[in-house]
């Protein structure tokens, strides 16, 4: 290993930053934005509501990502109608497709999370709400959702860190994100160790930038005692 | 329909690969871990720093880096101890890379399940004149496998979905013969989906099976 070629990999790596972020921050606000309908599906009276979310869930959590990523870059540019429709300007494009696919992703585990913390939130508050004549779309913005995001602020703050990974996959359709110019650099100067490194530390330090952030939200906004402990402080 | 009849002997062979991967990386990840978790409890304290910088830095990076970065390094190191190019096998690169992946994730997990181990069991196979080192082995470390099953389950479940990221180096695992079929038909769209639907298929039979696990590891408790 030479310092040398660190030196030379920083200013490559750092080229896909950009891209890198562009596609985490995007795909984790169009997951979230995506996973509370789905949660809130998921947790319906109406069995119309439940089914189509709970397929829809099963179907992208039992497989890869890559493979959604794929169909939706290279499958759907497979059917004509859809070279033909409105979409087709976005779907041709490699970056849009892989932030579709991610945000489609994470919406999948989200959703199943947003769920299970409705799920958490007591009877006696629907009942306080009925009771005080609160109506049903009050209920869930004034009372029932405010709560639930509080409390999943820490899972919220877990998400962007796999978003984060998860936009690596991107290179596997052409796109020069922090992992992609990696990978081209190491073609062409044989020098793995360096370049991944460098790519490496700067992943920790975005995630960290994340996690610091996230931090600073659940200070500010989160329900004290439901945090869980690092790993640091454990055992 | 025929077009997926004709290469679905190749799916289900990349399907066997896939399973070889998923299973290597998840029985030596569960090997590290163990000894991770031991090491945690009887180690010095600089080998606790290790193990805490390992699972931290492991799981902060993207599982597809660390594949490059096994790949591509070990290649330029067997290719300078032979001082010829050397590739390394896609298959042990792809073993060693999810192992060191999944082992630092089941070291959370088992970290987590020895937290609940009550600490009677400590104190009783200790006072029962069990060293720490026997008491660990043989009361601990089987209480804490039993409660980590459905971490243990999901961790199966990721290490399954990841294995896929081994076809972009070039692995002939499940992802990478659907990609090959894809390309050769022209119809991506297809075998993309056919491979999803193969991929769903083991992950649910893998959480039936993960299921009833859970249940016998309850039993008794």
């Amino acid at each position: 290993m030479s310092p040398d070629i660190f030196i030379k990999a920083a200013p490559v790596v750092l080229q896909g930053l950009q891209l890198t972020l562009i596609i985490t921050i995007a795909s984790f606000l169009l997951g979230q934005l995506l996973a509370l309908p789905l949660g809130l599906a998921r947790q319906a009276s109406s069995p119309l509501l439940r089914w189509p979310a709970a397929v829809y869930t099963f179907l992208i959590r039992g497989s890869p990502l890559l493979v959604q990523l794929f169909i939706i870059y290279y499958g759907l540019g497979q059917i004509p109608a859809v070279r033909n429709s409105i979409l087709w300007p976005i779907l041709r494009e490699p970056l849009y497709c892989g932030i579709i696919a991610i945000s489609l992703n994470s919406a999948a585990y989200m959703a199943e999370v947003v769920a299970g913390a409705l799920r958490r939130v007591p009877k006696g508050q629907t009942e306080a709400c009925i009771s005080l004549g609160i109506s049903r779309r009050h209920r869930l913005t004034d009372v029932l959702l405010p709560q639930v995001y509080r409390e999943l602020l820490p899972n919220i703050g877990n998400e962007i860190i796999l978003v984060l990974k998860s936009s690596s996959l991107a290179s596997a359709v052409t796109i020069m994100e922090i992992t992609g110019v990696a990978r081209a650099f190491t073609a062409r100067t044989f020098a793995p160790f360096e370049v991944f490194i460098t790519a490496g530390i700067l992943y920790l330090a975005i995630g960290f930038a994340f996690t610091f952030l996230f931090r600073l939200l659940e200070r500010r906004y989160g329900i004290t005692g439901t945090r869980t402990p690092a790993p640091e402080a454990s055992a | 329909m025929s077009v997926i009849l004709t290469y679905l002997p190749h799916l289900l062979q990349g399907l066997v690969v896939t399973l070889q991967v998923a299973a290597g990386s998840f029985v030596i990840g569960l090997l590290i871990a163990v000894l991770a978790v031991f090491g945690w409890n009887f180690g010095p304290r600089p080998l606790r720093w290790f193990i805490s910088a390992y699972v931290t830095i492991v799981r902060g990076l993207p599982e597809l880096l660390i594949i490059f970065l096994v790949f591509y390094g070990g290649t330029v190191l067997l290719s300078g101890a032979f001082g010829t190019y050397v590739e390394v096998n896609a298959l042990t690169a792809g073993i060693c890379a999810l192992s060191v992946v999944s082992g630092a994730y089941l070291t959370e997990i088992l970290r987590g399940a020895l937290l609940t181990v009550p600490q009677g069991q400590w104190e009783a196979a200790t006072s029962l004149g069990l060293s720490r080192m026997t008491a660990f082995r043989d009361v601990v470390l089987p209480q804490m496998l039993s409660y980590a099953v459905p971490g243990l389950g999901n961790q199966w479940l990721v290490i399954l979905k990841e294995s896929a990221l081994v076809s972009i180096i070039g692995l002939e695992e499940l992802m990478r013969k659907g990609v090959v079929a894809a390309g050769a038909t022209h119809s991506p769209m297809t075998f993309y989906l056919t491979v999803g639907a193969l991929y769903v298929a083991i992950t649910g039979v893998s959480t039936l099976i993960i299921g009833a696990a859970e249940r016998r590891a309850a039993r008794g408790r």
